[in-house]
């Protein structure tokens, strides 16, 4: 088994292909791009379970904790007010990050499970009525379908899901031509975290607001990838993690148009949620600090404004440009493995790859490719509806950043190649 | 040895490809098969017994890895034979066991379940491994009470 190697200013070498100074000075921010697993250099192809660190967002943690630590918005004294304006910039930081017109709509949660369980409890309860219908695709992560059909079930309310056309995409006029008029809101992923799927949210956004109907767009997914703006999206809510873009695990994002938020009823009671508390009841805070009881991560949302530093130091553009490169070669990599079927091929899709051979189990894929020092997921990928659309019990994914290499892809691609010859 | 050949070794391999036990169960109802939630594979067993009460063979259905079909088949060859409390006792000690809250070397007088050890280091493969255990503990149980 290999030990953990720390080093920090070098980056990585690579068998064949040559990195250019761009990239290896990138992968220089991640540490843990140094380790050996099995004997070989670590190939992390596993961005979509969770992305790794740099270490621009380890020392800005670092450095809350070890200067400005204090609990927020009550410790009247010099480390407390910093520690508020750490929290307060991180807000401001994501509000801009997103394009929201105001900060107040920017409410930090633990992640997109905790955000969407957010708007299912406490919209979910106030305004979905019995017979209404919950709208979802067929592709979402069981954090978009669990808290609809608590809700649904607390409502009397009931689900629907958008099909999937061939290709792991879904069908716009379908949507439209088979919309149920009692449907309140659709709640449908940004990006699969299994297919890759992009999905058009501006589209659905128009199709759900010229029905009367909200929209809830499951960005967990799309956050690292390309940059979220919450009006070109047109979606009511949003939702997505931190840890999946550079950030920490442990801080997540719900933004939510502030005239639904003011509707809304608290979700969780506690401190700093309240404005005054009597015995019998109590009067809440104003946005966001209604939906934030309890002490929060703020060590985490500082996490989270640096990861969003360091993206932007980057730029999208590249990120873009770069990601979709990679995509490509995978793809091309992954179709050229005897045996293997890529599942999803979508016109507009980012680099996460599942797929299957027909005799092997995703498990027995995932640990070979892991002696090879290659880390996937294997598994459902918490979307069991979707495993049964696709009629297989699991698969294994390969998901890439930005900062993976060519070189990576190719070792996967023979890697693949050695499994099949092992079980087969 | 690294990890992978600790944990795939012929034995396993041979149990994966020719797995003992393995049968159709169709019969049974899909409520009864043990699920592992975290791949969603399941598992159906039926138990037959001789006329003494003895189990005569543990049969199982179902699809799931090299790991989980091979200790599937191990549990078949271990089981045969057992006095229903002797196959709970011997389903309890190969879980504590492989779950990191006994001692390993326990596996080690189970015959070639020991083949398993290097699971033992995996928490994310220790479902595979139990299963089909967990899945007879329930079938014992059930019949027991």
């Amino acid at each position: 088994m290999g030990g953990i190697a720390l080093m920090t200013d070098v980056p990585v070498a690579t068998k064949g292909v040559e990195l250019d100074d761009r990239i290896a000075s990138l992968r220089s921010r991640f540490p843990v791009l140094s380790r050996e697993i099995n004997g070989h250099p670590l190939a992390y192809l596993d961005n979509a379970a969770t992305s790794q660190k740099p270490l621009e967002v380890i020392e800005a943690m670092d450095a809350f904790y070890l200067s400005r630590n204090a609990n927020i918005h009550r410790s009247l004294h010099t480390l407390g007010e910093e520690a508020t304006a750490d929290w307060e910039g991180a807000r401001a930081k994501v509000a801009r990050f997103i394009g929201a017109r105001r900060t107040e709509e920017v409410v930090f949660t633990r992640g997109t499970t905790e955000s969407i369980n957010l708007v299912a409890s406490s919209w979910g309860d106030a305004f979905i009525k019995e017979g209404d219908v919950i709208l979802l695709t067929l592709m979402e992560h069981h954090s978009n379908i669990v808290p609809w059909q608590l809700a649904a079930a607390r409502r009397g309310a009931r689900l629907a899901y958008i099909p999937l056309e061939a290709d792991g995409g879904i069908d716009l006029e379908r949507v439209e031509s088979a919309w149920d008029p009692r449907t309140r809101i659709v709640c449908a992923t940004h990006m699969s975290n299994v297919l890759g799927t992009i999905n058009d949210i501006a589209r659905l956004s128009e199709i759900a607001h010229a029905h009367g109907a909200l929209l809830l767009a499951d960005a967990a997914q799309s956050a690292p990838h390309m940059g979220l703006d919450v009006g070109a999206l047109g979606c009511d809510f949003l939702a997505f993690s931190g840890h999946k873009m550079y950030a920490p695990m442990g801080i997540g994002v719900l933004w939510g148009r502030e005239s639904l938020l003011e509707a809304m009823p608290p979700y969780m009671g506690g401190g700093d949620m309240i404005r005054s508390v009597g015995l019998e009841r109590s009067t809440y805070n104003d946005l966001p600090w209604k939906f934030e009881a309890g002490t929060p991560d703020v060590g985490g949302a500082v996490g989270l404004a640096a990861a969003i530093d360091f993206i932007e130091g980057i730029g999208w553009d590249y990120i873009g440009a770069r990601e979709n490169e990679l995509g490509r070669k995978t793809l091309a990599v992954l179709e050229a493995v005897p045996g293997l079927l890529v599942h999803g091929k979508a016109r507009d899709r980012g680099a996460v790859f599942s797929f299957s051979f027909a005799d092997i189990h995703p498990h027995d894929i995932a640990q070979y490719l892991d002696r090879e020092g290659i880390a996937v997921r294997a598994g459902h990928h918490c979307a069991q509806p979707l495993m049964r659309h696709l009629k297989v019990p699991a698969t294994t994914r390969a998901s890439l950043a930005f900062w993976n290499t060519e070189d990576e892809i190719l070792r996967l691609g023979a890697a693949l190649e050695g499994a099949r010859r092992f079980y087969l | 040895m690294s990890d992978f050949d600790d944990l795939y070794q012929d034995l396993i391999m041979d149990h994966y490809r020719h797995p003992q036990g393995k049968a159709d169960l169709s019969h049974v109802p899909d409520e009864k098969a043990m699920e592992n939630p975290t791949c969603g594979d399941s598992i159906k067993l039926e138990v037959l017994r001789d006329e003494g009460g003895r189990i005569a063979e543990v049969r199982h259905d179902g699809h799931g890895c090299a790991i989980s079909t091979a200790s599937a088949s191990l549990m078949t060859e271990y089981t045969r034979g057992l006095s229903p409390d002797e196959a709970r006792a011997a389903a309890e000690r190969f879980i504590v066991a492989l779950r990191g809250e006994g001692r390993l070397s326990e596996l080690d007088a189970m015959g070639d379940l020991a083949a398993l050890r290097g699971v033992a280091g995996l928490p994310v493969r220790v479902k595979c491994a139990t299963l089909a255990w967990h899945a007879l503990l329930r079938e014992l149980g059930e019949k027991a009470s």
